[in-house]
Order: C-alpha cells, then sequence, then structure tokens
C-alpha cells in the first residue's frame, strides 16, 4: 500500500537517520512512502510567532499538494511538522475566512480531506496489527519513553492520548519486547529551540530529563521528534557538564527501536548516526 | 362596550430608550375600546399606580392593560391596583415590553411598531377576560428537609421551633454532613465537633422533628402546600427498637478492611458500622456490598453477639409515603478526588491527599488521632505543601467558578500543621487569597506572620514522586514567574467543590432548575437567594453553590423563615389559571362526550368522571371535572379535549384566538 510522506527539514539534515529507520520499517511491512512533490517549510517553530497567516499558509500549501498529488493519507515524522499540519487543519476547517486568504496565497485548492498521521498513530494503525510473528529481536530493555512538548498537545485539537501522562509509545514499547518505566519528564521541555543559541539552558532542561531516566534505571529513551533527539543526543556533553557525571544513555527514534526488534539491519536504521553510541 | 385603560411604562430608560412609549400610547389609544391610554416613566412608582387607579375610576375602566416589564417581576403589582380601584384582578393583563422588546430590540420604527403589535394583542385578549376569583387550598404544616448536615440541621431545628412538624431525611447512617469530618473551623479554630454535636443531639430529641438516617426521597408528587414524598428507609438490617447502640457487633465484626467514607479511606471499618464515634443515631447499618453474610451467604456473627437480638438480615427497604407543605433541600456538596488531576499524578500518590482528606488526619477522632503523619507510610511530614485552586478557577478543568471555602480551610490547615508540627516547613501555592468574610482576613495573616507559612504566589505545574519525596515544581509569580521546586512529604490539594452525584437526578423529581455545574438554582441571584422557581420549594447550603459553614447556616435559617411564613398561613391563595369543563343549561348540561381522553392526560391526576343525575338519582350523562385544587393549569387537557369542551381560565380558546386575530388583522 501507498501513504503520503512528508519529511520536513530535520529528516533531511540532522535526523536523516530518522527519516532512513521510518522508511526501512514502512518497507519492512510493505508500505510506500510516496514523498510530497515540491513540499516546503511548515512553518516550525517560528512563524506562529510572526505571522498568523504565514504560519497558516506555509502548512496549507504542504496539505493542497498532497490532494493534488492524489494522496489521501500522509506520514508526518516530526513532531513539529505534525503539529502545524494539524493545527492549521483545524484552524481552517474553523475559520472559512481564513481558508479562503490562505488559497488565495498559496494559489492551491484546498479542502482538508487529507488526513494526516504522526509516527505513533501510523505505527499503530499498519504496524501493529500485523507485528505479531515479526518480533524476531524483542527490545528487551528498559525504556523511557519521552513524548515532548509538541506530540501530544495542545490536546484540544490533536485529540491523540493523555496531554499529563501520554501512554502510546510506551503501548508500542511494550508490544516491541521493552519494560517501559513510569517517569516524571514524560513531557517536560528539553530546550528545543534553544538547541542552537542557548545550549547551556538546554544543558540543564535535557540533563533533568536524563538524569531522572537514569535514575529510574532506563536503558535507552525512546523519542518521536528530531528535536527532542537532538536536544538528548546531540548535546549530551552540555547535559552531562549539567549532571556533573558521564550518563551514555542512548536516544532512539521509535522506528529505530522497532526496527531492531524486527531484525532490521543496524545500519538502514542510521543507528551509526548517533552522538551517543546505541550499545544496546 | 369594553373600557380599556392601557399604561405604557418607560421603565426609567430601559423600555424608552429602544421604544417610543408615546407613540404606542397615542397609537393604541385611537383603537376601539381603548377609553384611556397613557405613558409614564415608571409605572411602578406609587405615582405610577395612583395614575392607573384614578383612570379605573374616572374613566370606569372594565379591563387594564400595563405595557412593561415581565409579568414575572410586577404582574402581583398591577393586579392588585386593579383590585384597590374596585376592578377584578384578573381583568388586568400585562404586556411585557422590556424583555420581549426593548431589551432585544435595536432602536427604530420596526421596534416601536413591535411594541404596539404587543400591547394590542392584550387589549384585544383583556375584552374576553372574566372576573375570576383565587383558588384556596390547605397548607400541610409540615416541611420536609433533605439532608442532614449543618444546613438541613439548622433549617429542621430553626422550623421545628416555630411550633412546626419537620421531617429529616439523610441518606447517609448518621447526621452530621462534612462538618462531622472538620476538625477545627475558620476564623477562630474551634472544634468543629464540639459545635456541632449539640445540634444533632437537638435534632434527635427534638418532638418536633422525626428523623430518618440511610434514607433517600424515592419521589414527588403534589404543589406548594401539598406535597406527597415517598421516602425509601433503606434496610439497616437492624431492628432500631431493640439496638441499644452497645457497639458489640461491629467489634466483632470480622470484615473489618473496608475503607471509611468519614475517614475519606484513610482509615477502614467494618461491614456492620457506625460511622463515626459521636454519629446520631448511635446504632449501627450493615453495609450488603461487603458484608460476608450477603456476599457469600455465611457469617452472621453480629447476629451471634447482639444481645438483644436485633440483627434482622431479611429486612427490606421500606417506601413510606408522607404529606408535607414545604421542602428544604439542603443535599450539600462533593470535592473531586484527586484522580481528577493527572498533573498531579492522577491519585497515584497516596501522599496527595484532599483537603477533606487532611481535615481527617488533623482531627482528634481520626485514624491518626489528630496528629498529622502521612498516609503512605504514617511519618510526619517535614515539608508540605498545600495547593489553591485545585480544579477551581480552571475553565480547562470544566470548573471556571470559585469553590470559595478553599483559601480559608488551606490557612487554616497550615495553621494546624504548623501548630502541630513546629519543625515543619509549609508552603501554600496560591492565585489569590479570597479572604473576605468577617474576621478571615486576619486570620490568613495570622497564618502567614505568625505561624510562618509560606505563601507563593503561583500555579503548580506538576507533582511527581522521586526517592520517597513529592517532586512538586511550581512558579513564584511575584518574582518574576521563578521556576520553585519544593521536595515535600506530603502534599494536599484544595480540590475543587462540585456538586455532588446524583444532583441531576434529585433535581428532576424534585422539579427544580439546576446550573450547569448541577448545582440547584435560586429562583434571583440577589433577591431570591433560599427560593427555586418551584413554589414551596427551598434552597439551603452548598448544594447551590460553594458555601461555608456561616453562609450555610445562615441561609438555611433564612429558607427556614420562608418555610414558617407558609405556614403561618392556613390556606394558601392560588392563581385560578385552571381547566374548566364547561357546564350548559338542561338538556345538553355539557359539550363534553364523556370520553375522558382528558383523564388519561392529565399529569397530576386532577380530573375524575363526574356523574350528572336526575331528581331521581338516575344518571344522566358522565363528564369530565376538573378538580381546582390539584389543577396545575398546565393546559394539556385543552390540547386532547376533541369537543373544545375544556378551557384554561384566562387562556380560553375565545382569548388566544382574538390574540392571533390581532396579529393578523389590518388595524
Amino acid at each position: 500500500m501507498t501513504l503520503g510522506f512528508y519529511p520536513g527539514c530535520s529528516l533531511k539534515g540532522s535526523s536523516r537517520e530518522y527519516a532512513e529507520s521510518v522508511l526501512a520499517v514502512a518497507k519492512a511491512f510493505d508500505i510506500h512512502l510516496e514523498e510530497i512533490k515540491d513540499w516546503n517549510c511548515c512553518g516550525a517553530t517560528a512563524a506562529h510567532n510572526m505571522n498568523k497567516e504565514l504560519s497558516l499558509a506555509l502548512p496549507a500549501r504542504i496539505l493542497s499538494l498532497a490532494e493534488k498529488q492524489g494522496l489521501t493519507e500522509i506520514v508526518v515524522p516530526c513532531a513539529a511538522c505534525y503539529s502545524r499540519l494539524t493545527v492549521t487543519k483545524h484552524e481552517l476547517s474553523e475559520n472559512p475566512a481564513l481558508k479562503a486568504v490562505v488559497t488565495e496565497a498559496n494559489d492551491l485548492a484546498y479542502t482538508g480531506s487529507v488526513s494526516i498521521l504522526n509516527i505513533v498513530q501510523m505505527l499503530d494503525k499498519y504496524i501493529i496489527p500485523n507485528l505479531e510473528g515479526r518480533v524476531v529481536k524483542p527490545f528487551d530493555h528498559k525504556v523511557a519513553c519521552y513524548y515532548g512538548c509538541l506530540l501530544v498537545r495542545p490536546h484540544e485539537i490533536l485529540k491523540f492520548d493523555r496531554e499529563e501522562d501520554p501512554q502510546s509509545l510506551d503501548a508500542l514499547m511494550l508490544k516491541a519486547g521493552a519494560t517501559p518505566i513510569d517517569w516524571a519528564f514524560k513531557t517536560e521541555c528539553c530546550g528545543a529551540g534553544l538547541s542552537v543559541s542557548r545550549t547551556s539552558s538546554v544543558g540543564r532542561l535535557s540533563g533533568k530529563i536524563i538524569g531522572d531516566a537514569k535514575d529510574r534505571g532506563a536503558e535507552a529513551i525512546i523519542v518521536a521528534c528530531p528535536m527532542c533527539h537532538s536536544n538528548l543526543d546531540m548535546r549530551r556533553d552540555a547535559i552531562n557538564a549539567y549532571l556533573g557525571e558521564k550518563v551514555d544513555i542512548p536516544v532512539l527514534y521509535i522506528t529505530q527501536a522497532i526496527g531492531l526488534a524486527i531484525g532490521l539491519d543496524r545500519k538502514a536504521l542510521g543507528l551509526q548516526r548517533h552522538f551517543v553510541k546505541v550499545s544496546v | 362596550m369594553s373600557k380599556i385603560g392601557v399604561f405604557v411604562c418607560h421603565c426609567g430608560e430601559n423600555i424608552s430608550s429602544t421604544v417610543d412609549c408615546e407613540k404606542v400610547a397615542a397609537t393604541v389609544g385611537k383603537y376601539d375600546g381603548v377609553a384611556f391610554s397613557v405613558d409614564y416613566k415608571y409605572m411602578c412608582s406609587d405615582p405610577g399606580q395612583s395614575i392607573i387607579k384614578s383612570a379605573i375610576a374616572e374613566k370606569g375602566l372594565t379591563g387594564v392593560v400595563v405595557a412593561a416589564c415581565s409579568p414575572r417581576m410586577h404582574e402581583p403589582t398591577f393586579r392588585k391596583v386593579c383590585a384597590e380601584a374596585g376592578l377584578n384582578p384578573y381583568m388586568c393583563e400585562m404586556a411585557n415590553l422590556r424583555e420581549h422588546c426593548s431589551w432585544v430590540h435595536e432602536k427604530g420604527e420596526a421596534t416601536t411598531e413591535k411594541a404596539i403589535d404587543l400591547v394590542r394583542i392584550l387589549v384585544e385578549k383583556v375584552k374576553y377576560n372574566q372576573s375570576l376569583s383565587s383558588i384556596k387550598v390547605p397548607v400541610t404544616k409540615t416541611a420536609l428537609v433533605i439532608g442532614g448536615g449543618i444546613a438541613g440541621i439548622q433549617a429542621s431545628l430553626d422550623i421545628a421551633n416555630t411550633g412546626h412538624k419537620v421531617i429529616l431525611i439523610e441518606k447517609d447512617p448518621s447526621i452530621g454532613g462534612h462538618m462531622s469530618q472538620l476538625s477545627e473551623t475558620f476564623p477562630t479554630l474551634d472544634c468543629s465537633q464540639c459545635i456541632l454535636t449539640p445540634r444533632m443531639v437537638e435534632v434527635a430529641q427534638h418532638p418536633n422533628i422525626t428523623l430518618y438516617t440511610y434514607a433517600e426521597l424515592e419521589s414527588l408528587e403534589g404543589f406548594i402546600g401539598n406535597f406527597k414524598a415517598r421516602i425509601r428507609k433503606k434496610s439497616k438490617s437492624l431492628d432500631e427498637k431493640l439496638c441499644t447502640g452497645c457497639g458489640l457487633c461491629t467489634t466483632k465484626c470480622p470484615t473489618k478492611k473496608i475503607p471509611s467514607e468519614f475517614n475519606e479511606g484513610l482509615g477502614n471499618r467494618t461491614a456492620i458500622y457506625v460511622p463515626f464515634p459521636q454519629a446520631v443515631p448511635n446504632k449501627p447499618v450493615i453495609d450488603r456490598i461487603h458484608c460476608t453474610y450477603y456476599t457469600k451467604g455465611k457469617c452472621r456473627i453480629c447476629e451471634k453477639v447482639c444481645p438483644t437480638g436485633a440483627i434482622r438480615f431479611d429486612q427490606e427497604d421500606q417506601i413510606i409515603e408522607v404529606e408535607v407543605g414545604a421542602i428544604v433541600v439542603a443535599t450539600g456538596f462533593a470535592v473531586k478526588q484527586p484522580d481528577f488531576f493527572p498533573e498531579y499524578g492522577y491519585g497515584k500518590y497516596a501522599d496527595v491527599i484532599t483537603g477533606l482528606q487532611f481535615e481527617r488526619l488533623a482531627s482528634a477522632s481520626g485514624p491518626t488521632l489528630g496528629e498529622i503523619r502521612r498516609p503512605s507510610d504514617g511519618k510526619i511530614p517535614e515539608k508540605i505543601v498545600f495547593l489553591a485552586c485545585a480544579g477551581s478557577r480552571d475553565p480547562a478543568k470544566g470548573i471556571p467558578y470559585c469553590s470559595k471555602i478553599c483559601c480559608m480551610y488551606i490557612a487554616k490547615h497550615a495553621m494546624l500543621y504548623q501548630h502541630k508540627v513546629h519543625s515543619g516547613k509549609s508552603y501554600v501555592f496560591y492565585m489569590d487569597i479570597r479572604a473576605g468574610g468577617k474576621m478571615y482576613e486576619e486570620f490568613v495573616r495570622r497564618a502567614i506572620e505568625d505561624d510562618g507559612v509560606n505563601y507563593i504566589r503561583g500555579r503548580v505545574s506538576k507533582i511527581y514522586e522521586k526517592n520517597g519525596k513529592l517532586i512538586v515544581n511550581g512558579v513564584d509569580t511575584l518574582l518574576n514567574a521563578m521556576p520553585v521546586e519544593i521536595e515535600a512529604d506530603m502534599v494536599v490539594l484544595a480540590t475543587a467543590g462540585v456538586a455532588n452525584e446524583g444532583a441531576e437526578e434529585l433535581a428532576q423529581k424534585l422539579h427544580i432548575s439546576y446550573d450547569p455545574y448541577k448545582f440547584f438554582a435560586e429562583a434571583h441571584p440577589k433577591l431570591k437567594p433560599v427560593e427555586t422557581n418551584t413554589g414551596g420549594i427551598f434552597l439551603a447550603g452548598a448544594c447551590q453553590a460553594p458555601r461555608d459553614i456561616p453562609e450555610s447556616v445562615a441561609m438555611a435559617s433564612g429558607a427556614a423563615v420562608k418555610v414558617a411564613g407558609l405556614f403561618s398561613q392556613d390556606e394558601l391563595t392560588r392563581e385560578p389559571i385552571i381547566a374548566v369543563v364547561n357546564r350548559q343549561a338542561a338538556p345538553v348540561y355539557s359539550s363534553c362526550v364523556g370520553c375522558f381522553l382528558c383523564v388519561s392526560a392529565c399529569p397530576y391526576q386532577a380530573i375524575e368522571k363526574e356523574e350528572i343525575k336526575n331528581r331521581n338519582g338516575e344518571v344522566i350523562k358522565s363528564i369530565a371535572k376538573v378538580n381546582p385544587g390539584l389543577c396545575q393549569g398546565c393546559g394539556t387537557c385543552v390540547a386532547f379535549c376533541r369537543t373544545k369542551s375544556i378551557d384554561i381560565q384566562g387562556y380560553t380558546h375565545e382569548q388566544m384566538y382574538t390574540e392571533v386575530m390581532a396579529l393578523l388583522n389590518e388595524y
């Protein structure tokens, strides 16, 4: 089967391994991910603070292109892209006047017919039902599932999982043979957009997350967002400086962990691209 | 020929700012049958009333139309004016120019035109009005009080002390309500039980009060002065006359691990139990859901040990029917439980408790005998955090209102903690301190200044457990939104006060209205705070909105006075707006053909069969007859009647038709 695919900028750059693992897992289950042609920036994270119409027009163009391409369901692995696209779809369905403005700006038809799946929803809908018998190497580790800020918020719009104590990643990891731990930092801020501008703040914020996961015995941290990943993985030096010790718990994308469980090649999943060595 | 007077009121500017009142009066004055028409600034004022009175006298008016506000406000006023001037009060009609016209439309021609239409239909209607006289109904001088908390207790005692009978029903095994659970009370720190239990005993011993505990309202029929209530006395599995309250059964009961409702789950009780030592009545009930005999068919130990043979396993619920003239609803409130708060751990941390649970910890009769010990391991907490507005004032949680009592009880809790644990540290996270009340602000200042409670203005985003501590993440908004993290041993949530489970159902049984939060609605937010929209049913305490003890008691006394006022009359006057079956001269007698569809349609069982007999006592005809004491004037029978033999007085077919024609005809 074929699903639409919107990679966004991260999956083409700093988190190439996320894209690689998403595509590899999809392929293993005979799902063809068809990239939206001529896609553009989703507007995260700055546009919605600068110009409302622009922040809606950018994602709307992506959705219009998907419609034009005949796609009815698109997979959006990046949590920030997922948030922008879903919020846009919601706003435009609520506000016909804005929809008119945006349609005119893009000069592209927009009906709002495309449904948007985040990576958890995609796995839940198309992979998990067929997982039985495919887990050859159970991911037998204690894992801390980290959701970050965008995957489950705002609940009124996304209507996905529980806002304060989400469970969907935990449920997926349980299926992959892991033991998810109950911990306190599932939705705390990682520092997100401060990764470049204020590394020390990221060290402190992400440090608390890594510190709690370590204290509760996590052997791996599972994420579904490129921004979370880069802060928890790439900024590990700043984190360790904050914690005052060397913590080497690896950070895996959910698709990488599932890929390992179904026996995919480590290189195909891009595990070698991480800053913190994936020893699990 | 009718001589109708029309009196158009400006209602200050309420009507005249959008309706041209002068034009209304002038236009209507030209209609057939209108003998007098005038506009005036305040028709309800003394001078306004005088205008009506003198017009009736001077012009010999046969009908009056007052074009002013809703008849709910001033119909009684203007009917009284007419009666004083010698005109039958039911010859007066009101056109609602304010709510139905001026308040809801912009200023303009069309608005004035609509006002004229509204007046005209009443002018045409009043031409067909008949003189009516009000109906007298007897009053049953017994009150039913629902709920035996402090509000119900106060209302019962106040009514009983005026010499009237009271039936008090309470759903739990004992009266006392939430107040009996409290340790100390603000702003005086006197013991709650010490001031409450004398009242509880007084209720039980009062010759005018009949107390049914473990009892609930099953259904209610009737109307003001004449209610019939069916009460379900839940089976206590006990012969109360034989039971001496010795308590042997409760000490021997082998099922001991049932979370005690009275202790808010912080202690256990047995299956046969008295909820607390000062319970009234101090006699046990068997909780059939947990009792081993009822669940497994074996045990009966209580029966064996009872020295008077009072246990009755086969006792069934009993339904009793009582006649009462007035009802006071005092069913109280509930508090949200910690599982309502995902950010505070979904209720999974034993040491995150509610304010009501803290009351039990601080109470001498509580599970820790008044020592502040945390539920998880019984340790005395060295650091305790109180969270105000847990749920309250939070539209995202569906509770935008202020629960009102929390600011005060949190100050009290922190103070009690500091008095009992001298080395302890207490923190209060708050949004605003709402301490409006006599000696209330002083009380809060005392907590802060004398007892050293740390007040932090800000909210808490998250609580999580780490290494046996509860990590409280909050913010201090007075320190430029500085994040605050406190490692606490115990957290007390001032959870929102909400309506009781089942409040909606009870309101529907009573035919009273309720607000979106399921609190019962008062008849007027300012001027009728204890009345409901249903005559003869009054409200007291926190079933109407979150209330503290002084307010609940004041409300209860207010409701009691309303009941006493009602009972001071031997007869109630009722509006004669009821259905009547027409009667004519022989040999027709009535156009009613005796199909009695109306009998089955009537929701109030107010229609019966009447046999018309000749002089020899032989039945000539059977027709329907309306009992004026029972009829509520709903009009259902009118719609059902196939021969149009029933009319509602004051709203006859003829009058309705005339009103419609007045709108359709050109004038």
